[in-house]
């Protein structure tokens, strides 16, 4: 089996990688570039701790192949925080106590925002429609969904601060005109 | 295993039709990749259909739409004009997996896994749709109910890859509607599920009805007894009741621990009378 040379974006950061042709992505992320967020649980798309996106899309990196990334713009959990800044859904999974083993929370946090950057007010309903493909066998459900629309409201709160800073900013340019 | 993601549906005939050894179409792979890992399949060739412009659009044409084989149902979900003329479709599509499947399956891979439970099967049929399908010897468009055979088969000849699927235009007086039924709320195979179609003429009277059903036979069963028992009818009670026992007599559905004979026969002629009333609203008529 020749391997495959795919050239692609990983977290922002171009990236070359040369796998089997079968390879799946969470193996390539995993063993061949040293991202060991994405987790794998079941290897068959049931379970979600191996989320990630790919151009924005949600999808479980174990049911897609390393071969197929090319060119396109993969992020994964590594990529949430800023720096040493966490992401509001990273701070809330800790301050709620949101996991236990903790094995399942990167596919999780990767879920989640994946919902909170299409619908930043999501429903209890909604948040738990989109996390059905993720499962968790320690925590349970409840901290984890309060956790996410916790940070939803951060996320809120975040967004009106800042298009209030660009309207004063803008009144303040008019005025001085 | 050789990979290939051609950039044409030519081509991708072209490498399916010239193959030694066991050639698949890769879509979405939420089947395909699953099926291999667990050693059920081992292609000696992987055609990735997603670089093909042909297969990832959505096109309003003048006889309805067209949509590409290899759009996933999180973007058939977002696209209005379609949800709004075939919301039963649409639905039935979204109602495949978690939002992760969602991001990668479609609509022609559900249909060509073959699966009896395949959620969008039934709707497709339902609507009328029509799979075009790109071989050796050029194209030919087929009814969907046409490609499934059997479980886990399908009408395609080697070579033969699927570029669309193509919807009627729908219409204020046609209605759509898919329901299934799973023991949990998310993340399920069907049970058992129905979808109906139908068109209203004057009076808000049905003029034309088709009651497809799932997971109840080998392939989907598309029940022309149902559809006459309500033709003609504003569906009132009486016609309810003989579409119900319509169904319920073209049901051939496994025994197992997800649902007995008797449970899938029953529950299949409920959805179907639920299914017909939400199409009926759907089509306008009260
Ligand atoms: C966690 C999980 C949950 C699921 N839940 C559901 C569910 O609720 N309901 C349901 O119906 N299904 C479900 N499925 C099954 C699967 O997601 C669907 O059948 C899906 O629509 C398959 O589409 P795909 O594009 O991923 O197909 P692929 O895996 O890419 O292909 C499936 C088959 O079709 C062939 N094929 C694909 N495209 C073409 C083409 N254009 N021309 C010819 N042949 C083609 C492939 O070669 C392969 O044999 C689930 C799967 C997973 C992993
Ligand atoms: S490891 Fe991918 S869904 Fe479980
Ligand atoms: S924290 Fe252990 S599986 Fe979720």
């Amino acid at each position: 089996m020749s391997g495959v040379h795919v050239t692609t974006t990983v977290n922002g950061d171009a990236v070359e990688f040369v796998c089997p042709p079968n390879e799946p992505l969470l193996d390539v992320l995993r063993n061949r570039l040293g991202l060991t967020g994405a987790k794998e649980g079941c290897g068959t798309g049931d379970c979600g701790a191996c989320s990630v996106t790919v151009d924005d899309r949600l999808v479980c990196s174990c049911l897609v192949l390393g071969a197929e990334v090319e060119g396109r713009s993969v992020s994964t959990v590594e990529g949430m925080a800023d720096g040493a800044d966490l992401h509001p859904l990273q701070s809330k999974f800790i301050e709620h106590a949101a996991l236990q083993c903790g094995i399942c929370t990167p596919g999780f946090l990767v879920a989640a925002k994946a919902l909170l950057d299409r619908n930043d007010d999501p429903s209890e309903t909604e948040i738990r429609y989109a996390l059905a493909g993720n499962l968790c066998r320690c925590t349970g459900y409840d901290k984890i969904v309060r956790a996410v629309d916790d940070a939803a409201k951060d996320i809120r709160k975040a967004k009106a601060k800042a298009a209030t800073k660009t309207a004063k900013a803008k009144a303040k340019k008019a005025a001085a005109k | 295993m050789r990979y290939e993601a051609p950039t044409t549906t030519k081509e991708a005939a072209n490498l399916l039709a010239k193959a030694k050894g066991k050639a698949f179409v890769l879509a979405g792979g939420t089947d395909l990749l699953v099926r291999m890992k667990a050693g059920m399949l081992e292609p000696d060739l992987v055609v990735d259909i997603k670089r093909i412009p042909a297969t990832r659009k959505v096109t309003k044409t003048a006889s309805g739409f067209t949509i590409g084989a290899s759009v996933s149902g999180a973007e058939l979900g977002e696209n209005k004009a379609v949800k709004k003329a075939w919301p039963g479709v649409v639905e039935a599509t979204e109602l495949i997996g978690s939002d992760q499947v969602q991001g990668r399956c479609t609509m022609v891979g559900n249909l060509c896994n073959a699966s009896p439970a395949a959620d969008s099967v039934p709707a497709m049929i339902a609507a009328g749709a029509k799979a075009a399908i790109v071989g050796p010897k050029g194209k030919r468009s087929v009814a969907v109910e046409k490609i499934v055979t059997g479980p886990g088969k399908t009408s395609l000849k080697k070579g033969e890859m699927i570029e669309s699927i193509s919807l009627p235009k729908g219409g204020a007086k046609i209605g759509d509607a898919y329901l299934r039924f799973i023991p949990r709320t998310e993340m399920d195979i069907a049970v058992c599920s129905a979808a109906v179609c139908l068109e209203l003429g004057a009076k808000n009277v049905i003029k034309k009805a088709t009651v497809v059903l799932g997971a109840v036979a080998p392939t989907a069963v598309t029940v022309p007894a149902a559809a006459k028992a309500i033709i003609g009818t504003k569906l009132d009670d009486d016609a309810l009741d003989a579409l119900a026992a319509a169904c319920e007599a073209a049901c051939n559905p496994i025994d197992d621990k997800r649902g007995t004979i008797e449970f899938r026969t029953e529950v299949a002629a409920v959805l179907a009378r639920r299914a017909a009333k939400i199409a009926f609203e759907r089509a306008g008529g009260k």
